[in-house]
């Protein structure tokens, strides 16, 4: 196997609150291979997006390092698009702007040509083409996100961080903007980090399923999936999978419960 | 007190002495540079104190300070240091549009949302890029918002600016008709007063409207 790109290396993460320092990661290490694609998964409020907020660059570990390629991360960089969960698609741009904007940027030196190629082809993916002039205030919520994402990926980084990106979609529009997400995997290869909390969806996607404990977040589990494609049908016939699913569900199930009695000391000590 | 009636004979017959074309040409060429000039102030300061909370911390007693302060109780002041020239005046209507503006601009500009700015950046955006692509484009609404509020204020403060020894202007008309008791006139320059102030306002409104055309904003029903 080839050199990991990304390397956890017993990284904890302190807060600082009114009541001192509060630990929301706790010597996580973990090692990120070229196109693999990891789900993070555990109870809300565990301290999952910190993890990502580290490779995102918005955020230095307490202790411990990230490395990527062998170098810390010094701060966020276009090799790391990330996918928010509120979105951030900008409100004062068209759709066809909000794509372009990464491309724009002086420090790429895109071609206005390469430019237009790679928007439309976006913009295509995406089914936003005939919305390219619209402004995001008439987009729907799944339009809006798959704007996220073309974004994202019009960027052409090399890694895709994504915090519970379809968390607030519907069931439909869910299951397809996870279809979607597979297929320009398939054309274009990159290594996704996706947070979700949903066990049926990290089980759909990953290759490997990081299962993390209430908070302080630590790694309780690493669970890697059989490769299977269609993943969809598989995840309903094969007796493997289901077995593994019920296992993954167990652990996160476990660790819910911990988190909300921490929720609840807290509040009682509030 | 006169009927409406007769207002409008009064204001029409003023009009084509053409003394009243005068005086609003005159108040409406002070109120707009008077604006211009405190908005062109009020956006970098609003920016700064927006942008950098050791800034505001220190400036915002300061601002609040200045802002409680009557325009009209600074005319001796202006007159000691200005004269009674048209610089007077138009500091007078600056000093009022400065403040009003600043403040909008400042709470608008420490409202913008830090996931744009953490978007760009993730997108590759220098500081610089930054600044011209995300953070002033998010910053028009708030601008056009504080050149709005400071046009009002502006108009507000008109009559206590041509108390300084003013020979025209709509504030100028009004006062010498006060000291001759032509009630009829002092609702001339009233009515002239409003109307110009709510035309600007509309103009603002048209051009914030096509500044602006990616806003999601709620209109009244």
């Amino acid at each position: 196997m080839s050199d990991p790109r990304i390397i956890f290396d017993d990284v904890s993460v302190d807060f600082e609150t009114e009541r001192g320092p509060l630990r929301v990661v706790d010597g996580v290490s973990l090692s990120i291979h070229d196109q693999e694609f990891i789900c993070i998964v555990g109870p809300s409020g565990c301290g999952k997006t910190t993890l990502m907020n580290i490779v995102a660059g918005f955020l230095r570990p307490s202790s411990g390092r990230v490395t990527l390629d062998g170098r810390p991360i010094a701060g966020p960089g276009r090799d790391r698009g990330v996918i928010f969960q509120e979105y951030g698609v900008f409100p004062w741009l068209s759709v066809r702007d909000n794509i372009l904007f990464g491309l724009r940027l002086k420090g790429r030196r895109v071609a206005a040509s390469e430019q237009q190629r790679v928007c439309q082809k976006y913009l295509d993916l995406m089914g936003l083409a005939d919305f390219a002039q619209a402004f995001p205030k008439t987009l729907s919520g799944g339009m809006r996100q798959r704007l996220a994402i073309a974004r994202a990926y019009a960027a052409q980084p090399d890694f895709l961080l994504m915090d519970e990106p379809f968390g607030a979609l519907d069931a439909q529009t869910r299951s397809k903007m996870q279809d979607l997400l597979l297929e320009v995997l398939k054309r274009e290869r990159k290594t996704v980090i996706m947070i979700t909390h949903s066990v049926d969806e990290a089980m759909y996607l990953a290759s490997r399923i990081v299962v993390v404990t209430a908070r302080p977040a630590r790694i309780r589990s690493i669970i890697t999936t059989p490769p299977a494609y269609p993943r969809r049908e598989a995840l309903h016939e094969t007796p493997e999978f289901g077995a593994l699913k019920a296992h993954v569900r167990d652990l996160v199930m476990a660790e819910y419960e911990v988190q909300q009695q921490l929720s609840s000391t807290v509040s009682n000590a509030a | 007190m006169p009927t409406p009636a007769q207002v409008g004979s009064k204001l029409t017959s003023l009009l084509f002495e053409d003394r009243l074309a005068t005086d609003i040409l005159r108040s409406t060429q002070r109120v707009t540079l008077g604006v211009l000039l405190g908005i062109l102030l009020a956006v970098p300061v609003g920016f700064l104190i927006g942008w950098y909370r050791s800034v505001r911390t220190f400036l915002d007693p300061l601002i609040n300070f200045f802002r409680a302060l009557p325009p009209i109780a600074l005319i001796p002041l202006v007159v000691v240091y200005f004269g009674i020239d048209e610089p007077a005046k138009v500091i007078i209507l600056f000093y009022a549009s400065f403040f009003a503006g600043v403040i909008v601009m400042y709470e608008g500009v420490a409202q913008i949302s830090p996931i744009f700015i953490k978007v760009a950046r993730t997108l590759g955006a220098s500081d610089h890029e930054i600044f011209f692509k995300v953070i002033v484009p998010l910053s028009m609404p708030h601008i056009l918002t504080a050149l709005r509020v400071a046009l009002g204020v502006a108009w507000a403060t008109l009559v206590a600016s041509e108390l300084v020894a003013a020979q025209q202007g709509l504030g100028a008309l009004i006062q010498s008709a006060g000291a001759f008791f032509q009630i009829d006139v002092i609702y001339v320059g009233i009515v002239c007063i409003g109307t110009v102030a709510l035309s600007m306002d509309l103009a603002l409104r048209v051009l914030t409207r096509r500044l602006i055309r990616w806003q999601d904003r709620v209109e009244a029903q």
